[in-house]
């Protein structure tokens, strides 16, 4: 492992496109609670409010969406997304949205590509509070949408959002890890992984001893750069598992540099330096 | 010391033909009915089934200690009915003073039923983690709890121990002196054991799943890690959270590791691999689907919730 990696942390403002639509319907959640209705009502509320009235065409086969029928854990429910078609500075996906209608919080992710690079797959980790659609959207940069969905079973209950070992948390926060698989495929594309130690807090919990809503505290953006080039910037939210994990079709050249910045709702910043060589276990 | 282990393992001989007894045959299991497992100590056995309507929740052991001076509850059950069946269960041995409830840890099956107590004011204890571990979850516990009860989660709510237990603790009950431990984590962040000296028997709750697959809800490593160290003690009876009281316990406590050790072996082949959760699901320790019940409905879960744990190895 030939990673050269700082970790700093210190204070900052975060200032994050595109958040404040996400927190609208944080809002509107928590004033409306999310009952077992017609997925189909939530989502007309949630694409209205992030697409307003534009076409939305079916995304088969520009996109491929991979989720479990029914989660295992409701906490760590693995997403995973092709796109079908070469990602070209011609013609590219340009936002990637993550939505899962019956959350709190449905906008889970939005990732922003640039087209320089294709990435063909990504993979992440929500939780799933109840039965839900999960949905895919792609805006392009042709200004075209397209969407794929799949049906997931699964109830919070009791393996719901809460952190497992709050006091281990706290002292690994902001760790974060990179990880490349030795071998590459012929094309010389490898699937990265991205780690990052973070409890990603709803927020929504009420302690009874301090008579106070536990604070959220999640990551809402990560920014990642392969030698100062951005590969893809995410704003992300409460749906997204605690320790984040983002997996990534990526194409390493030797003696390369990946960077990675993140900033979370309370204002911590966390930067991690990997030192990558080709097809090598960062 | 040596001879009151012998004495306390002779005793847990002469228990076997009864508890067998009582196992196969005298137990109505999730029934009001408390067994005297061993001289003061009795059980009220929880179904060996998932939560549902029809069992009300009742499938985790449950039970009471008694000293000459006063009684020790030992978790609640999963409703205020439940814990009232217990308290009326109490009352039909005793009626000295319920002075202590201990919880062993968090989950709904173990703690929902305290509210049936508080009438007898007595301290509520648990691990030092395990207020703090009930007040995130409480709203998930509760919701789940109305659900499954239906008319009959009325009054049902979460009592806070008011005495964490960090290490451990002595809790006299007159003439009988049991120790509690704290644990690090393990099958949760709050796991608490009670140990009875005079009667050599340990209470190990849900630290050992017997015939049920063991569920984790805190991390598989440490969990491995308290099993190797308790393995070393010398324990005449063990009382598991789920399935019967036995003094075979090691057989227990290795089947236990067996399926845990093969989860942590296999997920870490997986990610070795660069495989995903999803197939880590799908190819880890499938062999143990015979050796346990409600494998279906827990193994994938354990699966995935150790793979985020090990990741970070």
């Amino acid at each position: 492992m030939t990673t050269v990696s700082k970790l700093k942390q210190l204070e900052a403002s975060a200032s994050v496109k595109s958040l404040g639509l996400l927190l609208f319907l944080t809002a509107a959640a928590i004033s409306s609670p999310v009952v077992a209705e017609d997925g189909g009502e939530r989502w007309q509320e949630i694409k209205s409010s992030l697409f307003g009235n534009r076409e939305i065409q079916d995304g088969s086969s520009t996109l491929s969406l991979e989720t479990p029928y029914r989660a295992m854990d409701a906490a760590v429910v693995p997403v995973d997304i092709s796109s079908l078609v070469p990602q070209t500075p011609q013609q590219y996906i340009e936002n990637l949205y993550l939505v899962i209608d019956n959350n709190p919080s449905p906008v889970a992710a939005v990732f922003h590509f640039l087209g320089k690079r294709d990435w063909q797959s990504l993979s992440t980790r929500v939780r799933v509070n109840a039965y839900t659609d999960v949905r895919v959207v792609a805006e392009t940069s042709e200004g075209k949408i397209y969407m794929v969905s799949n049906f997931v079973k699964a109830s919070g209950g009791c393996s719901a959002p809460p952190t497992k070992d709050p006091v281990a948390a706290a002292a690994n926060l902001g760790r974060m890890k990179f990880k490349l698989p030795e071998a590459t495929t012929d094309s010389g594309r490898v699937l990265a992984q991205l780690l990052i130690k973070h409890p990603n807090n709803s927020g929504l919990q009420f302690d009874q001893v301090s008579r106070n809503y536990i604070p959220a505290d999640f990551i809402r953006n990560i920014e990642v750069s392969y030698n100062g080039e951005l590969l893809f910037s995410v704003d992300s939210d409460i749906s997204i598992s605690e320790d984040p994990s983002i997996r990534f079709g990526f194409e390493p050249e030797a003696g390369g540099k990946l960077e990675v910045s993140v900033k979370d709702s309370t204002g911590r910043t966390f930067a991690e330096t990997f030192g990558v060589t080709g097809g090598g276990n960062g | 010391m040596e001879g009151k282990c012998l004495k306390s393992r002779l005793r847990a001989c002469c228990l076997i033909s009864i508890l067998i007894g009582v196992y196969w045959h005298g137990v109505s299991y999730g029934s009001t009915n408390v067994v005297e497992v061993t001289d003061g100590i009795y059980v009220r056995f929880g179904l060996q089934q998932e939560p549902t309507t029809e069992n009300q929740g009742r499938i985790a052991n449950v039970g009471f200690i008694l000293g000459r001076q006063r009684v020790a509850v030992i978790d609640t059950g999963n409703s205020l009915v439940e814990g009232l069946d217990l308290r009326a269960a109490i009352r039909r041995v005793t009626h000295l003073p319920i002075a202590y409830v201990i919880f062993t840890h968090m989950h709904p099956d173990h703690v929902l039923g305290a509210a049936a107590f508080v009438q007898d004011d007595p301290e509520f204890i648990g691990h030092v983690q395990l207020a703090d571990a009930l007040t995130r979850r409480e709203p998930f516990y509760l919701e789940a709890a109305r659900q499954l009860l239906g008319d009959d989660f009325e009054g049902t709510r979460v009592v806070l121990p008011g005495s964490p237990v960090s290490g451990s603790r002595k809790l006299d009950l007159g003439g009988r002196i049991i120790e509690l431990e704290a644990h690090p984590t393990a099958h949760t962040n709050n796991d608490l054991t009670v140990y009875d000296p005079a009667s050599g028997t340990l209470w190990l709750s849900d630290l050992l799943f017997i015939g049920r697959i063991p569920v984790i809800d805190g991390s598989i490593l440490g969990w491995l890690r308290q099993m190797e160290r308790l393995s070393a003690r010398d324990i005449g009876l063990v009382v598991p959270g789920h399935g019967p009281v036995t003094h075979r316990w090691m057989d227990a406590l290795a089947a236990q590791r067996r399926y845990l050790k093969k989860v942590v072996t296999g997920i870490r082949e997986v990610i070795r691999n660069n495989g995903s959760i999803t197939q880590a699901v799908s190819q880890v320790a499938n062999g143990e689907r015979e050796n346990w019940l409600l494998f279906e409905e827990n193994h994938g879960r354990n699966v995935t919730t150790s793979f985020v744990e090990i990741e970070w190895e």
